[in-house]
């Protein structure tokens, strides 16, 4: 058994750690309200962005001479896959989700014997994947320095699939995050950007509009932007999940160190006892010997 | 019957103005300035970087934008833009960094001309906000 000193020290230990788990549980909370908010507050832009795509591409009249973002190369030998994960840890599964999913979508690919490049988003990413797809990994982006997602960041990393695309590094664009549904809950998405995947979706209006310029000029100049807009989504999400799954997994963790501190105060007063218990036996005989 | 119709304008981050008391509407489309009035026919453009003027019962307001998209369908106006600003907002200092900026875009050579066109566009509506 523990000597009472050690039971001491490691009470102590695991109180100032649950002290720390807590206080990150409080700041998650307060920084997952922020990121809800703006979640939620950007999910217009999206949804009229892609109204607008969806519009556009059913005026499309000739399929074959479409924009290359939108009717992809052609061919499916390149996938191009874009992860992104937080930057910090503590995050209970967060970022182990992503990569799960983006693992097995990795090893699909790559039994189909088409080539695989990866970008990965946020350092965390980059740490997990490196040490089995790192000579895979092309492009490796941190925002440590911004303290919200903004669009500006996703501009950035559209711009730059862009014109990977444009250089026809690629065939096919994939974006890997968390969907934020609630705190406990996020789901981790892989969504096709590139060609731009939206069959099935009907147009929410048999409306004919007025193009000014025409339809492919248009789609031409809107697809870039739906990139990024896409990316600033899905950007937008992840930050909303990696606070809930923090608030949760913080939250767990201030439960266990508590648990563990009454385990340990029991174990330590019983020993505690047991020192005095025994002592009084030493003094009681000792006395009796006499 | 009244002449108003609605005008939202989202940025990514938000919702960046929502009127419903509007009559009418100037933007700067891309192939010039279009003015929008109530019961326009559906149309999508695009805009280039220039000065949104909205025209309403309290009053007039104008915008500066960079980029974007207009959407007008069933007297609802769209606008979709990454760049926007009150030009009342802007002050000297703001509009001579963003001038600064456009020219060293428009400067750069290795530009295709589409966007050394926009960047023209940018550096010559900033230069009419003085």
């Amino acid at each position: 058994m523990a000597s009472l000193d050690d039971l001491k020290k490691r009470i102590a230990s695991v109180k100032s750690t649950q002290k720390i788990t807590k206080a990150m549980k409080m700041v998650a909370a307060a920084k997952l309200r922020r990121a809800q908010e703006s979640a939620e507050k950007g999910r217009p832009y999206s949804e009229k962005m892609n109204n607008i795509i969806l519009n556009l591409s059913n005026g499309v009249s000739d399929k074959e001479n479409a924009p290359k973002l939108l009717s992809g190369t052609g061919q499916e030998k390149t996938h191009l896959c874009v992860v992104m994960t937080s930057d910090r840890g503590l995050c209970g599964g967060f970022n182990s989700n992503i990569i799960k999913k983006a693992k097995s979508y990795f090893v699909k690919i790559l039994d189909e014997g088409k080539e695989l490049k990866i970008i990965t988003v946020g350092s965390k990413g980059n740490d997990q994947l490196k040490r089995v797809y790192g000579d895979k990994i092309i492009e490796n982006i941190s925002f440590k320095e911004s303290k919200n997602a903004n669009y500006f960041d996703a501009d950035k990393v559209g711009k730059m699939v862009i014109e990977k695309f444009e250089a026809g590094e690629f065939d096919v664009c994939t974006i890997f995050y968390n969907q934020f549904k609630n705190v406990i809950t996020q789901i981790p998405q892989a969504q096709q950007i590139i060609p731009l995947n939206n069959e099935g979706e009907e147009s929410s209006s048999e409306e004919s509009y007025e193009f000014e310029p025409d339809e492919d000029e248009i789609l031409s100049n809107l697809l870039p932007k739906n990139i990024s807009t896409q990316i600033f989504k899905a950007m937008l999400e992840n930050s909303a999940s990696e606070q809930g799954s923090r608030m949760s997994a913080m939250d767990n963790a201030t439960r266990n160190a508590g648990e563990m501190v009454d385990k340990l105060t029991i174990e330590y007063n019983r020993s505690r006892q047991a020192a005095i218990t025994k002592e009084l036996i030493e003094i009681i005989s000792g006395a009796e010997s006499l | 019957m009244s002449e108003e119709f609605k005008v939202e304008i989202v940025n990514p981050e938000k919702s960046f103005l929502v009127k419903d008391d509007v009559s009418e509407v100037v933007v700067p489309a891309f192939e010039g300035e279009m003015g929008i009035l109530k019961d326009h026919i559906s149309i999508i453009s695009f805009l280039k970087p220039g000065i949104i003027k909205i025209l309403s019962k309290s009053g007039d307001e104008n915008y500066y934008v960079e980029d974007g998209i207009v959407e007008f369908k069933n007297n609802n106006l769209s606008i979709l833009t990454s760049t926007i600003f009150n030009i009342t907002d802007i002050d000297k200092s703001k509009q001579q960094d963003l001038l600064k900026q456009a020219e060293e875009e428009a400067n750069k050579t290795d530009i295709n001309d589409q966007s050394k066109y926009l960047a023209d566009q940018k550096v010559e509506v900033l230069k009419t906000l003085n």
